[in-house]
């Protein structure tokens, strides 16, 4: 036992460690489960849940990019009514922190999935996901707008008591913006980033990899741009940051850190190795001890500039 | 399922553009089932970022065979790779085919490439049943037979074998079958496996077929792999949900 302590706190939210698993990137936490041993991490955040199950996007939904991938999944999610009945028991027995990530089509309907979630004890956090770039309702995607975000939070949080983090949009002139009007309408946290909007077409048949025609655009592709968004936010707004985008290794998680996140999710990496977290929880626990650092959140915007 | 660091063992070319990897893969060649793949990281940079899924072509002792071809980047690199070289491997992941049951023959179609599953559910089967194969491919230089047995071949350009589609070959050969009980596993490309579809609903045979699809993660979080239903209501996942399906089950 090296006796440093890697617990962090993300506002009101205590974690035993900063590694999170991003949500889409863990499902319902069975199925990663073979692989890993998910109590030893800081937590998971649960695939995005509507309040009605929702089928997702036709396939091809994912395609590989330098260093990438993109996905246009859709939201596919089992509803609240199922994620209670069905996963929640599993969820329970984890010993892990639960972060239920929300989306919804209407700020009635956030509003609506959070005060149903609510009751449910095992969930000790909400992440808002007001930035998937791949559903779009009446042609508007939340996130991208500064007035829906601020309205989200203000209604969400009536609803919660429970921490609530907003996960930002990086598709955006000036992310920190975003995340001061989620610290003024109450918000504990923000999350930061989700995906870029990007594309990749066949040359052969001039056609779109994907049926979606735009996707996300997740991995180590992104990591300077998360940084960089962590970065101005860190420096701007005075709120927690969770951050993610491209974390591969306990290098990666580290260097977010410096630049000002409490605690990073990773994503893409579980899709290649479902056990990363914990290696990359024992790799920053050795970098805390090689550099004198006792306790892991000290680390939290320690950069030099 | 494990993630294995497996040993490359050898590798064979098959022909022109087709390899046989075999790595020492001790938990997954256990614990495999014919129609079952793994997903291979091929290299530990992030490109390729993504791990490759293969069927598993054979299990021997504690190795692991897969049969691919160079189709972009990833399976490029992997035919580079030499003896002794290093292989992260995830699997054995999806359900595999269903092998048991009562019938007497078990009839295997493979097109191209399809063939990889085969000489696993071939090895496993023989004991205890029938069993014959039949192999279609666009021409002679294509048709892959490796560790099959019973093999008849149907080309689409006549130059070896049947002239014309396996399913058409197909059709003849179970004619000649008609009195014993059968169970169809098929593998290939997706206008063979709409074609077999097509006969075997409409003339209700028992038939199990092994799709393919882009995927990500090969264990069902990233529901990158989707496969509609046959009532069209609702997707499988490729990966968790098969490879292996009832050609009743799924929409192709």
């Amino acid at each position: 036992m090296s006796g440093i302590d890697l617990s962090v706190k993300v506002g009101s939210l205590k974690l035993k460690n900063p590694i999170l698993l991003a949500s889409g990137t863990v499902g319902y936490g069975n199925e990663i489960a073979q692989f890993t041993d998910l109590s030893k991490l800081g937590g998971i955040v649960t695939k995005s849940l509507s309040l009605k199950p929702r089928k997702g996007n036709p396939p091809q939904r994912i395609t590989e990019t330098p260093s990438g991938m993109l996905n246009a999944i859709g939201l596919a999610n089992v509803g609240v009514e199922v994620f209670i009945k069905e996963k929640i028991p599993f969820l329970k027995k984890l010993n892990t922190t639960l972060i239920c990530n929300i989306a919804a089509s209407s700020i009635e309907e956030y509003v609506e999935c959070t005060k149903i979630l609510n009751d449910e004890e095992t969930i000790q956090a909400f992440e808002i996901n007001v930035s998937c770039p791949n559903v779009k309702e009446g042609g508007l995607v939340f996130g991208n707008d500064i007035k829906s975000v601020g309205r989200i939070t203000e209604q969400v949080r009536k609803a919660t008591n429970k921490p609530l983090i907003i996960k930002l949009s990086p598709n955006v002139p000036k992310i920190s913006d975003f995340a001061e009007v989620v610290m003024k309408e109450g918000g504990d946290a923000v999350s930061a980033i989700n995906t870029l909007v990007g594309t990749s077409f066949d040359i052969k048949t001039r056609r779109p990899k994907i049926k979606n025609i735009t996707g996300g655009l997740s991995g180590p592709a992104i990591k300077p741009i998360a940084l960089a968004k962590v970065l101005e936010i860190k420096r701007n707004v005075d709120i927690p940051i969770i951050g993610i985008g491209g974390i591969m290794d306990w290098k990666d998680a580290i260097e977010f850190m410096i630049v000002g996140a409490s605690a990073v999710q990773l994503g893409t990496v579980n899709f290649i190795n479902p056990n990363a977290g914990i290696e990359i929880i024992d790799g920053m626990e050795s970098y805390c001890e090689q550099y004198s650092v006792n306790r892991i959140e000290e680390l939290t915007g320690s950069f030099q500039l | 399922m494990y993630i294995e660091k497996s040993r490359v063992e050898s590798q064979t070319k098959i022909n022109d553009n087709t390899f046989l990897l075999k790595v020492k893969s001790p938990s997954i060649a256990i614990s495999a089932s014919p129609g079952q793949f793994c997903n291979v990281k091929v290299s530990e940079n992030t490109t390729p970022l993504l791990r490759r899924p293969f069927s598993i072509c054979d299990v021997e002792g504690e190795s692991v065979y897969f049969l691919f071809d160079i189709h972009g980047e990833g399976t490029k690199i992997l035919s580079q790779k030499k003896i002794g070289d290093k292989l992260e491997i995830l699997g054995p992941l999806g359900n595999g085919f269903q092998f048991q049951g009562d019938y007497e023959t078990a009839i295997i179609i493979a097109g191209g490439l399809g063939s990889a599953p085969f000489p696993f559910l071939t090895k496993k089967l023989s004991d205890y049943k029938d069993v014959i194969s039949l192999v279609g491919a666009r021409n002679k230089d294509l048709v892959i037979t490796h560790n099959l047995r019973n093999v008849s071949v149907a080309t689409d350009d006549g130059s070896i074998g049947f002239h014309g589609t396996v399913i058409d070959l197909l059709k003849r050969k179970i004619e000649a079958l008609s009195k014993n009980k059968f169970r169809i596993f098929a593998c290939g490309p997706n206008p063979m496996l709409k074609a077999l579809q097509l006969y075997c609903n409409e003339s209700n045979l028992d038939c199990q077929i092994s799709l393919e699809s882009v995927m990500a993660c090969g264990f069902g979080i990233c529901q990158g792999c989707p496969i509609d239903s046959a009532d069209g209501e609702s997707y499988l996942l490729v990966c968790k949900d098969g490879p292996v399906f009832d050609s009743k089950a799924v929409r192709l």
